[in-house]
């Protein structure tokens, strides 16, 4: 079982490798990744020295190419690519079809894992890019149940990783306009959910108010913990009810089914969180590589410590199994 | 410009479905998508039913095309998914990668809106595998669709979403089932309620958003009778049109009027103005918010 980590900088890259992750994740400072936030992600000397600083311990490096491009900045997305291969990334991570056409083409021998962004739900999908274009691994979307992931893990020979721990998307990932729908911006073409441009907190008589665009996504009473205002972790009104009506704002934690991950086949598990502190790397990398060592020593049991440790980093501190868990559907 | 309707989103009875489309037979539109492509609990309809459907459309004169599920979660869908792909009779529309490798090497597929298609290469790789239509991403700009067609592979037909509820997102968790505080597989089938989704307001009651099982929907109707020189310029030949539980046949007779010219732009709008469940929106093809007017 390997362990992915996020990397947003430099130091959250360091912070990864020296609590354990085999896999260190990053983009490149722009659109052509779905962490597209200021501030965030690497120009070509940080991703120099964070492979060099990788690879000196022997761990790997993933580059996200992982949102869409269209036909006037496609060769952006190429370049990108192109980087990635004379860099040295031990391999890329890529949603759109015809890129992953051309990085089979154009660098036979950069390794290929499909992103979530590429919203492949089923052994079908994921088979289709593995025998046209030689796709490695596949990133499952946080919508799969066990049950699910077994058998799309029975049914491919790519390699199967799933989401370990962070943010929760309740929409399939890569099949979801609401952001732009409200704010003109989304993952699949802009790189960004819920943009902070966008953003607005306001105190007001009726209590602390988020929105996106001038949409009101939630407000607050006095002690509610308010959380960031994507459309799917919002309050709404339905007929008499206002209430959450896609999903309460929650951090997915699956810490306790990595044996099961194990048994049926999961190659890897993933950290969310590239817009995360180093200290968040560092802490969510550390808990994460001792489960898996337990697991790997055959003495795995979830550590209260663990647990608590994670919770901290959860969103409204709150941590749910997601798709996991039957009753969550 | 052709009128082509798109696959019905939502949950109806089963008579409220066949009298649909007996009066679509007689209505002002070239192609028909069929098939349920959100959700497999839904049974009022069996895939028998909806290819009896087809035949009596296509007898009307209509082009009928096969949707196949969007969402694939179990081998359940997967089968759902295959009999759409081999049924041998009509074309077929895939909505994402597992339905496309099913067609590959069919020649004639249609590559279905939910297939994030965004650039000329990936419009290539699927002509390559037999695909002769591309129905473009809801969020596609005028600029996308313009640079798509600009390349385009020989017999590649373009089809845009031109009215209708926009179907935003899809999950694998049932919204309409959690309003009622029942699992997805325990639904009691609450879609059947709402004919055109189940409205969200915000919390100061301005419409947003209606959700529709696992799919979620805007509240407004996208309507781009006002970019039918731009579409047409661009190189698109179809414009789809989302089935609504009312006014579905005069929607698609008031953009055939504007389509033959016989009815101005603006007289057009007014007109799909009332006959749309909200505000009409055309954000997205102006590269703005989808919720707004441009």
């Amino acid at each position: 079982m390997e362990l992915l980590c996020p990397a947003g900088s430099l130091p959250a890259l360091q912070a990864a490798v020296d609590h354990g992750a085999d896999w260190v994740y990053l983009g490149l400072r722009d659109d052509t990744n779905a962490r597209n936030f200021p501030g965030l992600n690497f120009d070509e000397a940080a991703l120099a020295a964070g492979l060099a600083y990788a690879h000196a311990r022997g761990r790997k490096v993933l580059m996200a190419v992982n949102t869409y491009p269209q036909a006037a900045s496609w060769t952006r997305w190429t370049a990108a690519v192109d980087r990635a291969a004379r860099l040295g990334a031990d391999a890329i991570i890529v949603a759109d079809a015809g890129l992953i056409a051309y990085a089979h083409r154009a660098h036979p021998k950069l390794e290929l894992h499909l992103s979530v962004q590429g919203s492949a739900t089923s052994y079908e999908a994921i088979n289709f890019f593995h025998e046209r274009f030689g796709v490695k691994r596949a990133v499952l979307p946080r919508v799969l149940s066990l049950q699910q992931v077994e058998l799309v893990a029975k049914r491919t020979p790519a390699e199967i990783e799933v989401f370990g721990f962070g943010g929760l998307c309740v929409m399939v990932e890569g099949r979801c306009a609401l952001s732009a729908y409200a704010c003109g911006e989304a993952p699949n073409l802009s790189g960004a959910c819920s943009p902070a441009h966008a953003v607005r907190w306001k105190e007001t008589p009726a209590g602390l108010e988020s929105r996106l665009n001038g949409v009101l996504i939630d407000r607050y009473a006095k002690g509610e913990r308010a959380a960031y205002p994507t459309v799917c972790k919002g309050r709404y009104a339905a007929g008499t009810d206002t209430y959450y009506a896609f999903e309460e704002p929650a951090s997915l934690n699956t810490l306790e089914l990595l044996p099961e991950f194990a048994r049926i086949g999961v190659r890897a598990v993933k950290i969310e969180g590239r817009q995360r502190s180093p200290a968040y790397v560092a802490q969510v990398t550390r808990v994460w590589r001792e489960a898996i060592d337990a697991l790997q020593a055959g003495r795995f049991a979830p550590r209260a410590e663990w647990q608590q440790a994670l919770a901290r980093h959860a969103e409204g501190s709150q941590t749910t199994l997601g798709a996991f868990s039957r009753p969550w559907k | 410009m052709k009128l082509a309707l798109g696959p019905l989103l939502y949950y109806w009875p089963r008579e409220t479905v066949l009298g649909f489309y007996e009066a679509v037979a007689r209505a002002p539109v070239d192609t028909v998508y069929l098939g349920e492509v959100v959700c497999a609990r839904r049974h009022e309809l069996s895939f028998e039913d909806w290819l009896a459907i087809g035949e009596r459309l296509a007898a009307a004169g209509k082009e009928v095309v096969l949707s196949a599920q969007a969402l694939a979660e179990s081998e359940g869908d997967l089968k759902l998914q295959r009999r759409a792909a081999t049924n041998g009779r009509y074309r077929v529309e895939a909505n994402d990668w597992g339905a496309a490798h099913m067609l590959a090497g069919t020649p004639g597929w249609v590559a279905g809106p939910h297939l994030n298609v965004y650039n000329p290469q990936t419009l290539a790789l699927l002509a390559e595998l037999g695909a002769t239509r591309w129905v473009a991403p809801l969020e596609a700009t005028r600029e996308l669709v313009a640079g798509m067609l600009a390349a385009r592979p020989a017999g590649l037909e373009a089809e845009v979403f031109g009215f209708g509820r926009m179907p935003l997102a899809f999950s694998a968790r049932c919204f309409t089932a959690r309003r009622f505080d029942r699992q997805k597989e325990d639904c009691g089938y609450a879609c059947l309620e709402f004919p055109d989704g189940m409205a969200l307001g915000t919390r100061e009651g301005k419409p947003f958003l209606a959700v529709n099982g696992i799919q979620t929907l805007s509240a407004g109707a996208y309507c781009l009778v006002e970019e039918l020189a731009a579409l047409r310029g661009a190189g698109v030949t179809l414009l789809r049109v989302s089935p609504q539980s009312k006014n579905t046949v005069d929607i698609l007779f008031a953009l055939r009027a504007a389509c033959d010219g016989q009815l101005s732009s603006f007289d057009a709008r007014k007109a799909l103005a009332a006959l749309a469940p909200g505000a009409l929106w055309n954000g997205f093809w102006h590269g703005r918010p989808g919720m707004e007017a441009a």
